[in-house]
């Protein structure tokens, strides 16, 4: 579904990405963990359109999106939740929903996935008149997983979507990730929570330092020794 | 008392006009943090249109006002797209002293069409005036006032209720979960310098009517003023520039009314002045807390 090709991104001198290779297929949950700074949010604003590489190609159903803007990424179904939430504030719950179907045009395929978006998350519903910007952690998570859900996503990207959060919503975010994907969206998720996101993935990538360092299956890397040594705390 | 309410009523024709201009300036620095300097002369420049389309097209006043608008909205994506969006990642500094200098530039152009001279703009409305308790109002002023709040309610409206609103709502805030929203930040901008600029238009009409004159430099002045209007009002913040705009018009006709004209400019950089101090947000304007 999504293939990233050799990508290499520069930020002025810093050699951000020293080509990353990778991809996901249709109905996978893929992870990709790593130390900050690995480039991992990079890799995510490449393919989200935000940056562009100076050197590899990303493909996404059989089409090369690396030179589009975001705006035909988004269209063509690839939605980012960005990392620190990224919520508008000043703007009601609504609207930040309404926010995220912005290229739709069939209202009553917005209206049907806002109806599936307040059953996924009730708390949204109960705060749909309130200032985004009032909302708790917990709470901002699920309304930017409600917003990009409501693009109508073939492929989620979710960028650290645990940061910040007490135990108990990490795993109920982990939860809700789990039957997105059930329903059909294809997920690929950044995290430092190696263990969480393992659990949950089919298959992981590693990276370090601009590179993919390892790549197995979940379970494959939650036995590798160096994963535990460096991301599972021995 | 009839003198106070008489102060009031010339008060809220002149701060009709900087709230419009001052919303212009607000909405642009609220998108892309620019202090637009060049707005008063775009201003200035629907004054032109205004009176190009009375005097030299014999239009009536509100085919004029609505070309002005257009005409101004299509300047300000102009400059825009060739002026400010080249420097969009340049530091703030450089794109303040271009602003200055497409002041200059809108400023001596005009000089060199039209003259460095004033024009008489005529008078398209009429000089009826109507006496209520002693307060006379003329029929300019209620024009420009109501003129002013149905152009308020539609902006309103456009930013609250529209797709459109919305997206330049979000690009303020967050330019780059607009762009993951997949909205389209370049034209976002654009809709708002042509919707502040349309406004600077009205203003200039209206202006022209209410004051019978145009010049080059007419925006000079009441470019500052409006820019004080958005500060104090919250700059960046819609309802903020309306009220500014309000407030400065009355605090100056008042002090004229009651000192002197010769420090109504004084009293209005005094009230700035005290308000960068006291309240740098401005009245209506809330430091924002980030949550990370």
């Amino acid at each position: 579904m999504l293939e990233v090709k050799d990508i290499h991104v520069h930020y002025g001198a810093i050699h951000a990405l020293k080509g990353v290779t990778l991809n996901v297929k249709q109905g996978e949950i893929v992870t990709l963990i790593g130390s900050n700074g690995a480039g991992k949010s990079t890799l995510l604003k490449t393919i989200s359109g935000l940056l562009h590489p100076t050197k590899g190609d990303v493909v996404f159903l059989n089409n090369s999106i690396i030179k589009k803007d975001s705006k035909y990424i988004v269209k063509s179904g690839i939605t980012q939740v960005p990392e620190g939430r990224h919520i508008f504030p000043g703007m009601t719950v609504y609207e930040n929903l309404l926010m995220g179907a912005y290229l739709r045009k069939d209202k009553d395929g917005i209206q049907q996935d806002l109806e599936s978006v307040y059953k996924r998350f009730p708390i949204l519903k109960e705060r749909l008149r309130q200032d985004a910007s009032t909302l708790s952690g917990g709470e901002q998570q699920m309304l930017a997983m409600g917003r990009a859900l409501m693009a109508r996503p073939k492929l989620l990207l979710l960028d650290e979507p645990s940061m910040g959060l007490a135990p108990i919503l990490v795993q109920q975010i982990f939860d809700i990730i789990k039957d997105i994907n059930a329903t059909g969206t294809t997920i690929l998720l950044i995290e430092q929570n190696a263990r969480m996101a393992l659990s949950i993935a089919d298959r992981g990538y590693v990276m370090e330092t601009g590179k993919i360092v390892l790549s197995g299956t979940g379970e494959q890397l939650s036995q590798s020794e160096e994963v535990k040594k460096a991301y599972l705390g021995g | 008392m009839v003198q106070f309410l008489q102060q009031i009523v010339n008060g809220l024709s002149l701060g009709s006009i900087y709230a419009l201009i001052a919303l212009g300036y607000t909405m642009v620095y609220g998108i892309i943090k620019l202090i637009n300097f060049a707005h008063g002369d775009i201003y200035m420049l629907g004054a032109y249109v205004g009176f190009i389309c009375t005097v030299q097209l014999g239009l009536g006043f509100f085919p004029a006002l609505i070309i002005a608008m257009v005409t101004c909205a299509i300047i300000g994506v102009v400059i825009e797209k060739i002026a400010y969006k080249p420097l969009r990642n340049a530091t703030r500094i450089a794109a303040l002293i271009t602003a200055i200098g497409v002041s200059y530039f809108l400023e001596a152009s005009t000089q060199k069409i039209m003259g460095t001279s004033a024009h008489s703009f005529p008078d398209v409305l009429g000089t009826q005036t109507f006496n209520v308790l002693g307060v006379v109002i003329s029929m300019k002023q209620i024009i420009i006032f109501v003129v002013t709040i149905l152009l308020m309610l539609l902006l309103q409206y456009v930013v609250q209720k529209t797709k459109i609103g919305r997206a330049m709502r979000a690009v303020s805030v967050d330019a780059d979960a607009a762009q993951l929203m997949g909205v389209n930040v370049n034209a976002t901008i654009s809709y708002t310098f042509a919707i502040g600029s349309a406004l600077a238009g009205a203003a200039g009409v209206l202006v022209g009517i209410y004051y019978n004159t145009v010049s080059p430099l007419m925006g000079l002045v009441p470019g500052i003023k409006a820019f004080i209007a958005a500060v104090f009002g919250g700059i960046g913040i819609i309802p903020g520039a309306m009220f500014g705009g309000f407030f400065i018009g009355i605090v100056e006709t008042l002090v004229t009314g009651y000192g002197s004209s010769l420090y109504k400019d004084a009293v209005v950089y005094i009230i700035l002045i005290i308000i960068l101090i006291v309240k740098p947000a401005g009245l209506l304007g809330k430091n924002v807390k980030e949550k990370v």
